[in-house]
């Protein structure tokens, strides 16, 4: 009887008055026993939690990871789960839409998994090794640099820079990440450098 | 000891009575709306914690999304524009959802067996292993909550996050609003709570600001704050004064001990042929 | 920030978010905390439930902020200034203003040059053709002594008290309301809430963001409210400040890193090609006290500034090559990015690196940015998501109708890591630097920025070292000695951004005493040095990882206080401070203000208390150190001498697409109706639109449910808010025919989109200047990529103008016409 379908049980209330009938099921001799219900179980039992920071605005709240796993070597973490820290002062565990939903972002069917190369003219990507895009773009770099440093304006004064290639930082990346491309543009003589601190 | 982490005192279709000695703390969770932002973190919150994905869907020419509750959105915010008092615009936002009624319609309503349970601490839950689809469960229901899936054909609503409950948890809802418009405890303290609420809303203008806490269902443990407790109904259609449909407090109140008595009909006689002599197979089920 | 920092020294939020708990009076404008900043948002709700404080909004729309605000007055969009000079000239004409505080505290008293003059809308020193100011007269008079001409009795006419009070008089409430739109009784009951914070105990915050910024006269926006904020005594208080939110999670970081074009690291600043001279570069920079006995941190500039060379380029920057001046670059102009663009499509640029930015989408008028990357030779985009940015060359239909066959750009997409999948640390709006740690490994092949920063740097630098070339040396002696060369950790990073000695540090005092020995962190930057003997990658972080360990990652949320300052919780720059100026809290003997709010206090020897004191810790009141240690006044200023490029005193000019002909402050002077020095180029000025043609107000912003270009890549956030959509008030709706739900069309002067209409109450139509103006305000989250449904960029709509100090795009105010479809 644990398998009353939903047919079955309109076949037979059908032929009955108003569809009642069914509330006396139970005592009709139910067995409490087969209906008892438990929780769900709670999912994050035994995952690991690892501490964050919220990528999206300057709020800055704390976030709490949990991934698949216990670190074990035989099993790479997998995030499955993310809610709000509740020992940060300024989100005490709260997030907000963008931030509740973070589980999707790190796992967006668009997330890029692998370096891309369109040529010129072309209408597609085509994967490349990650040493054959360094090596490209170093070469790029290179032959833009070599051709087009200024190393003295028309004045004569010394000026060491380089107009002819761009960057655009992140406001997103971290403090380090921030720090060593600032290291490493400003020193092949980059100018037209910018970042988001301007919006 | 019982065998669920939370103590059951009420199942659907069923009238063996429940376990009762234990008097656990009932719960509920309070949604002040005049601390509502609308930002529908607690949407967001409780689709990833229950493992659930609406569908992208489209603009409908208001803020809501999606329009309305699905099997896959058990809660959802209703905007409404309103002018209460002439030229004093008020952008009034109501987190929807299951309201855990004490006096639950759905449960009285449903007749599958432990499809519906409530636990001693006031959440009413769904078994959707139990489930027979027949959505009794939204006739009965006077706040028209439950959806039934077109996947699985079974009934789905708000737990109130039961799993996390029961492990000493709130609600992912609760946990995540950044205002704390949503609060959980104890009824009691969420009561207190909503008192301090009324009085600053009271010395902000409010005057009719109220806890609503229906006692046409018993009292719920989910309740609003509302700034104008006198219309509930300026809030997308909060009924003033819900009750459980009448059909159902006669099938409940009534007709049940009728069928008791032996005076069941022919579903009486079609139940009876059913147990006796077997369900009728068929093929195309 | 470039309007903080000219006022108080600093250019970052004042206070932090918990402490706006603390707040009598909630002012937010020119942002949507509710919206933009949930969880930041909290501290309003605990402030209104539990301060009792009210929360006022001014905005063009009702928005979700507004939906839980006290007080809700409409504004229309880009008139900011109108309304809080209004707010000035009340405060002024009716003496709400705290007045121990702004007599001690900000520059009131100073004489300003006699030559100094402001005509018809236009500031002395204007030239026309290069649309700039000479500021050489918008200068103090200075005494014999160097020291700044005060007049304490504020009688003289040339102070800055009486100049300021002779600017704003114009802004009467009427006029103010013509401007803004909005109702005189509204503006009015906003201006008495105010003021009552002008009592020392009563605190305003004031919270904006990009709603300011993004403005063609945006940092003076931002100027405008740091003014009445000063007039009121709520700067340096607990519960008061400017508190710039800002839009990113690291733009604070970025910003402090000086990712700039103009800038070097802790906002040092590059030389410009005219300054030859190391020695005048340096002492331009460091600043003397303009005031006895005033602080005047900048005169440290050179400690700074050396120890940076040293932590890039090592032995090679040494005392002789005065510290590598040659290996920086000299600026010939600015190279922000809407400069960038204009080279770009001008075809003077080849190539391109995009890391996590997604210009095509985010910088305005879209058409145009997508022709010059097309003129690119090269386009190198790393970012965890598929941008549209990496895809311009793709053709997506109306959404990005190009012919790939015709772009020769070639373009590298490299996949990099995202927050959750690495170590490292992000600034937060309240200056809060928060270590944060990796849970899992990064989809397929994807690298961390610094790999992929490294790997490219290392290919160069080998291709220098075998084949020479031009100018190796900066590429050739960079400092590179991570564990890892093709990996350096973020820890390996953040300890060279915190700095060390290289030789044993002995105390100035006592030089018997080693204060540091060659090779240990650094504690503080006051340890840094002028000799080579410190390196520091961002002096402003000194302190984030000592020897003591990651003060980024201390996790001691206790409140002794009670007023939220968690000095225990990661690490705050400047020197782990939290509410900035707290000098400013007590009044000038050293007693808080507000006792029942006490910040720090003069215990009889020293600073004390809840935050790290914003002043000298030995410094007597009765010596007269004043709490803006950063300027060399000592002063907070509302006379910003030449330190902003469009004025000293801000003014309200019309965005440069307004409906209305005139600027109504200068109806005579044409030149005066948009702002003279805002940064226009010679060919966008004929791509503005007139309001014939184009006669409703756009505004664009973002949503609660999206974050930028990011979360419509995010099925959860997609599930939220699907498709593109605009908003517009009853009454436009109405002429329009055009119902909630109906497909409409937007165009503006350099493109259209279509998206779905919402009708609603919330935007109201306004009376301004004789006129119903009628905004549409378009939420900016869509694009070509993404699972959400496809949609326009909105930056196709938006004009490329930027303001005149910080070059930010006016994203917030420009005129449109909208049709049903």
């Amino acid at each position: 009887m644990g398998s009353v379908t939903r047919r079955q049980f309109l076949q037979f209330s059908a032929v009955s008055a108003a569809g009642l009938g069914a509330s006396s099921l139970g005592v009709l001799g139910f067995s409490p026993n087969q209906v008892l219900a438990e929780v769900r179980q709670y999912k994050l039992e035994r995952t690991t939690e690892t501490r964050n920071t919220c990528p999206y605005c300057s709020v800055a709240c704390g976030l709490l990871m949990y991934s698949l796993g216990d670190k074990a070597k035989n099993a790479p973490a997998e995030i499955i789960h993310i809610e709000g820290d509740p020992d940060h002062p300024v989100n005490r565990g709260t997030l907000c839409p963008k931030g509740a939903g973070l589980l999707d972002f790190v796992h967006s069917p668009n997330r890029l998994k692998y370096p891309e190369y369109r040529a010129p003219g072309s209408d597609k990507f085509v994967r490349i090794s990650w040493d054959e895009a360094f090596d490209r773009i170093a070469r790029l770099m290179k032959d833009d640099r070599d051709k087009n440093f200024i190393a003295k304006n028309a004045d004569g004064a010394t000026v060491n820079r380089w107009l002819s290639t761009g960057f655009l930082a992140a406001s997103a990346s971290s403090n380090e990440t921030g720090y060593l491309t600032h290291k490493v543009v400003r020193n092949l003589g980059i100018l037209a450098f910018d970042n988001q601190a301007r919006f | 000891m019982a065998l669920q982490s939370l103590d059951i005192t009420r199942r659907s279709a069923t009238t063996t009575p429940s376990p009762g000695v234990r008097e656990t703390q009932k719960v509920a969770k309070l949604i002040d709306i005049s601390k509502c932002i609308g930002c529908k973190a607690c949407q967001v919150a409780c689709m990833e914690w229950n493992d659930l994905r609406d569908e992208i869907g489209t603009n409908h020419g208001v803020y809501d999304n999606p329009l309305d509750l699905t099997d896959k959105s058990w809660t959802v915010m209703r905007f409404s524009e309103v002018e209460v008092e002439k030229g004093k615009l008020e952008w009034l936002i109501r987190k929807d959802g299951c309201m855990h009624c004490a006096d639950p319609g759905c449960l009285k309503a449903c007749p599958a067996p432990g499809a519906i349970v409530q636990y001693s601490n006031g959440i009413v839950d769904f078994h959707e292993e139990n489930c027979i689809g027949c959505g009794y469960c939204i006739t009965g229901c006077p706040f028209n909550i439950p959806r039934i899936s077109k996947k699985d054909s079974k009934a789905y609503k708000c737990t109130l996050c039961s799993d996390r409950v029961s492990v000493g948890m709130e609600p992912a809802c609760v946990k995540t609003c950044p205002t704390g418009a949503l609060v959980f405890g104890s009824k009691e303290d969420m009561i207190q709570h909503a008192e301090e609420r009324i009085v600053d809303l009271k010395s902000r203008g409010y005057k009719n600001a109220g806890l609503y806490d229906p006692p046409g269902v018993g009292g719920t443990h989910v309740m609003y704050v509302l700034q104008h407790a006198d219309q509930p109904q300026i809030y997308n259609d909060l009924p003033k004064d819900p009750q459980i449909s009448l059909l159902v407090e006669l099938w409940k109140g009534i007709l049940k001990p009728i069928m008791s008595l032996g005076l069941g009909l022919a579903a009486l006689t079609g139940f009876l042929h059913y147990v006796t002599v077997g369900p009728k197979e068929t093929e195309d089920d | 920030m470039a309007s903080l920092a000219p006022t108080f020294g600093r250019g970052a939020m004042t206070n932090h978010w918990v402490d706006i708990k603390n707040a009598n009076l909630i002012l937010i404008m020119g942002g949507n905390a509710a919206e933009a900043h949930p969880c930041g948002f909290k501290w309003v709700t605990e402030a209104k439930a539990h301060n009792k404080a009210k929360l006022i909004v001014a905005d063009p729309r009702f928005t979700r902020s507004a939906a839980v605000a006290d007080y809700y007055v409409p504004v229309r969009a880009g008139t900011d200034i109108a309304f809080l000079g209004g707010v000035i000239n009340y405060l002024l004409t009716h003496d709400k203003i705290q007045h121990e505080y702004v007599k001690a505290y900000t520059d009131v008293s100073f004489i300003v040059r006699a030559d100094y003059t402001f005509k018809d809308g236009v500031f002395s020193g204007y030239n026309e053709a290069k649309r700039s100011y000479d500021k050489s007269t918008w200068m103090y008079e200075l005494g014999a002594d160097g020291y700044v001409k005060t007049d304490p009795t504020l009688k003289n006419p040339r102070c800055v008290f009486n100049l300021m009070k002779a600017h704003y008089s114009r802004y009467t409430p009427e006029l103010v309301s013509s401007i803004t739109g909005t109702p005189k009784e509204q503006f009015l009951k906003v201006c008495e809430m105010m003021a009552e914070t002008a009592a020392p105990d009563r605190t305003m915050t004031i919270m904006y963001a990009l709603g300011w910024t993004q403005h063609s006269v945006g940092s003076q926006m931002i100027r405008t409210a740091a003014m009445v904020q000063l007039l009121l005594g709520n700067i340096g208080m607990v519960g008061g400040g400017m508190n710039a939110l800002r839009g990113h999670s690291n733009i604070q970081g970025l910003t402090d890193l000086g990712l700039m074009s103009e800038l070097l690291t802790g906002y040092l600043t590059l030389p410009d090609e005219k300054e030859t001279d190391y020695k005048a570069y340096i002492e331009k920079r460091v600043q003397k006290p303009l005031r006895p006995g005033q602080m005047s941190y900048w005169q440290n500039y050179h400690k700074f500034h050396v120890s940076l060379m040293k932590a890039w380029y090592g032995n090679a920057a040494h005392k002789d090559n005065n510290w590598a001046y040659d290996y920086l670059p000299k600026l010939d102009k600015m190279h922000d990015m809407l400069q960038v663009f204009e080279d770009m499509h001008q075809g003077k640029i080849n190539g391109y690196f995009c890391q996590g930015f997604n210009p095509l989408a985010a910088t305005p008028c879209k058409v145009k940015v997508g022709r010059a990357l097309a003129k690119l030779k090269y386009l190198v985009t790393i970012d965890p998501l598929a941008t549209e940015t990496a895809a311009f060359w793709q053709n997506h239909g109306e959404y990005n109708d190009v012919d790939p066959a015709k772009i020769q750009t070639e373009v590298f997409r490299l996949p990099s890591t995202c927050f959750a999948e690495e170590n490292g640390a992000l600034v937060n709006s309240g200056r809060w630097l928060q270590w944060h740690w990796k849970a899992a490994d990064p989809p397929g092949e994807a690298k961390s920025d610094l790999e992929i920063m490294a790997g490219i740097f290392l290919k160069l630098r080998a291709l220098y070292q075998k084949e020479g070339g031009a100018f190796p040396g900066p590429i050739l002696n960079l400092t590179w000695k991570y564990a890892i060369p093709s990996a350096p950790s973020p820890e390996e990073v953040a300890r060279e951004i915190n700095g060390k000695a290289l030789e044993d540090l002995v105390d100035p005092k006592d030089k018997t005493k080693v204060v540091r020995k060659a090779g240990e962190q650094l504690d503080g930057f006051g340890q840094l040095t002028d000799d080579g003997k410190t390196s520091c990658g961002c002096w402003i972080y000194t302190g984030c990882w000592t020897e003591k360990g990651n003060m980024m990652a201390r996790r001691d949320n206790s409140d002794p206080s009670g007023l939220g300052n968690t000095t225990g919780w990661a690490f705050s720059w400047p020197a782990n401070r939290r509410i900035q100026y707290n000098r400013a809290s007590c009044d000038p003997s050293g007693k808080p203000w507000d006792p029942n709010r006490k910040l720090i206090e003069w215990n009889g020897t020293q600073w004390v208390g809840a935050d790290v004191p914003d002043i000298k810790l030995d410094a007597a009141p009765a010596d007269g150190m004043n709490p803006f240690i950063m300027n060399s006044e000592g002063v907070a200023r509302f006379f910003t001498v030449n330190k902003m490029g469009d004025g000293p005193f801000p003014e309200h000019y019309e965005p440069f697409e307004s409906p209305l002909d005139v600027n109504p402050l200068h109806p005579k002077n044409p030149k005066a109706k948009n702002s003279p020095a805002a940064r226009v180029f010679k060919d966008d000025l004929d791509q503005f639109g007139d309001a014939q043609e184009f006669p409703y107000v756009a505004t664009t912003y973002r949503l609660t449910e999206h974050f930028h270009f990011w979360t419509k890549h995010t099925r959860l956030s997609a599930i939220l808010q699907p498709e593109q959509f605009v908003e517009i008030g009853e009454d436009l709706a109405k002429m329009k025919n055009i119902k909630s739900g109906d497909r409409v069309r937007v165009r503006s002067i350099r493109g259209f989109i279509k998206a779905v209409a919402v009708v609603t109450k919330r935007i109201r139509t306004l009376d301004v200047y004789g006129k119903k103006v009628y905004t549409v305000g378009i939420p900016i989250h869509w694009g070509f990529q993404g699972v959400a449904k496809n949609g326009f960029i909105a930056n196709t709509l938006t004009p490329f103008v930027g303001d005149a100090n910080t070059q930010t795009p006016e994203f917030k105010a420009f005129l449109v016409t909208i049709d049903k479809l």
